[in-house]
């Protein structure tokens, strides 16, 4: 029997109000503004933007305020919102090279032109929680040296002068785009660098590690690791040229892979790229990384059956939104389908209770 | 409410002037003041425009609309190209009565500040030029250069030095 059930509009709305009130939290404690959301968790406003595909660190903000901290749900409204905006155009290739960098190393080179800029990291922090912060505290202007340029060539650069590091040839071909097209194998590099850019920095991390553990593994080092900011241009028809419609703060890695050579390719370094809007290091080497393992086929690798190897796997599972989309839609009233499930139970129960009953009468 | 009317029949000459001159300058310099432009802080433009006088009137041909630009990168920083992720960004195009075309690109969602942009572009093609120049794109290009150069020398400061340890052989 079929029962269409109507009803919970009353509750619906009173959960809402009640979310707004616990979004709020005791009102005692001033509110959070957004612009101190965006000014103050930079990093939780850069993941949104990255895994949001959507650079604007004003709506990552909202995004998050409006989320009450779960970062995935702020994705999921800038997801959203993305949907409602009318694209104007597609920029240049962004020049990394041309980047103002905030941070730069490597860890293969000591002494690299440009050299090693830590920049505003947490590396050698020691991992103390710091108490100072939880009074309120000043902070004391960072120290400044001269400085004439904060832009720096490229490490693989040097590598190349020998010949011992594959190149990245300059290629013009249109890539696809997973936001028009729906994703589908097999997927050539660009795409799967798009489908990573956006995926979620846990599951990444976590092939990324896998690979390293020994499935998959293919030896990386972070040959260059850079953050700063470049200028996106783009051509403007009505203008008959092209012009710089923003700036935006990326991070760059590129992982330089032991190659002992294959069927197809001498001994060398291979390269691994990882590339995410605004500043997350963590992201952005595990993207290089799993970036240099999906490239098994094309350098004549063998498969080994790691699932960091396994592009259609890892693409189809990579996207936090479609993935938390799928799971959380179980707790949805699935009343019927279950009413048949339980039909079904009860049915192959009374049938095997039967047959027990005829074989102790045999 | 007082009302400055530019004079049109200098901007008239100017649009004659400027068949003439070389189309590839005109091109360079136009595209440093939007470059310039398009990434100046919230609220800026604005803000130094007014504080520049009092706005001439237009007309919109395109109103500001605020829409989405697919930022590409390259593999391997040199390779084949890949679709990073989109950036919002706001662009408008008005005319002036003189019929001087302005267009405003900024990045974000910023309608005042577009505005605010394409009166600037539009400006700078009348005789205003050396005023907007002055009183409105050279304060922006100073104040960027202050807030790069302050963040070049703190990314400076924590550039490594090596030493080299004494090794303890002789």
């Amino acid at each position: 029997m079929y029962v269409a059930v109507k009803g919970g509009e009353r509750a619906i709305e009173n959960a809402h109000a009640w979310l707004a009130e616990e979004r709020r939290g005791d009102q005692t404690v001033p509110e959070l503004s957004v612009a101190q959301i965006r000014e103050q968790m930079t990093l939780a406003v850069n993941r949104v933007m990255a895994e949001g595909s959507l650079y604007d660190p004003d709506l990552a903000a909202l995004a998050i305020k409006q989320a009450r901290g779960d970062l995935i749900e702020a994705i999921f409204l800038i997801r959203a919102y993305r949907t409602t905006l009318p694209r104007f155009g597609t920029s240049q290739p962004i020049d990394t090279e041309s980047m103002a960098c905030d941070r730069r190393i490597s860890a293969t080179f000591k002494d690299l032109p440009g050299g090693q800029v830590l920049g505003p990291t947490f590396d050698y922090t020691h991992r103390l929680l710091d108490f100072k912060l939880a009074a309120d505290s000043d902070v004391t202007e960072a120290p400044q040296r001269d400085a004439p340029d904060r832009r720096m060539p490229h490490v693989a650069d040097f590598l190349n002068r020998e010949g011992l590091i594959e190149e990245a040839p300059h290629d013009d071909t249109e890539p696809r785009d997973l936001t028009r097209e729906p994703l589908e194998m097999p997927a050539d590099r660009p795409l799967r660098l798009q489908s990573l850019a956006r995926a979620d920095e846990g599951f990444i991390l976590s092939l990324a590690y896998s690979s390293q553990r020994g499935y998959g593994r293919n030896h990386a080092f972070v040959g260059e690791l850079r953050i700063g900011q470049l200028a996106v241009e783009m051509d403007i028809p009505e203008l008959g040229f092209s012009i710089e419609i923003g700036e935006i703060t990326v991070t760059e890695c590129e992982s330089v892979n032991q190659f002992i050579g294959s069927k197809t390719e001498p001994p060398q370094f291979t390269r691994g790229y990882g590339l995410v809007l605004g500043q997350s290091e963590r992201k952005a080497i595990s993207m290089a990384v799993v970036d240099r393992a999906m490239r098994w086929e094309e350098l004549g690798e063998d498969n080994v059956g790691a699932p960091v190897q396994d592009t259609e796997f890892v693409l189809y599972h990579a996207d936090n939104i479609q993935a938390t989309g799928f799971l959380e839609h179980i707790k949805l009233p699935h009343y019927v389908d279950f009413q048949s499930e339980l039909e079904l139970v009860r049915k192959l129960r009374r049938e095997a209770g039967a047959e027990q009953v005829q074989e102790a009468a045999e | 409410m007082v009302r400055i009317c530019y004079d049109m029949s200098s901007c008239i000459v100017i649009s004659k002037v400027v068949e003439m001159k070389d189309h590839a300058d005109d091109t360079t310099a136009r595209k440093a003041w939007m470059n310039l432009l398009s990434k100046a802080p919230d609220g800026q433009i604005a803000a130094l425009l007014d504080a520049s006088g009092p706005r001439p009137d237009f007309t919109w041909l395109r109103p500001p609309e605020i829409g989405s630009v697919m930022v590409r990168g390259r593999a391997g920083g040199t390779g084949a190209p890949f679709n990073l992720g989109e950036m919002t960004i706001t662009r408008c195009a008005l005319r002036l009565p003189c019929d001087t075309v302005g267009h405003g690109y900024v990045q974000g969602r910023r309608k005042a500040d577009a505005e605010a942009a394409a009166l600037v572009d539009a400006l700078m093609q009348t005789d205003a030029a050396a005023t907007i120049q002055a009183q409105v794109l050279s304060q922006i290009a100073e104040a960027r250069a202050t807030a790069q150069q302050t963040r070049a020398a703190k990314a400076a400061a924590t550039k490594v030095e090596f030493f080299t340890m004494a090794r303890g052989e002789d």
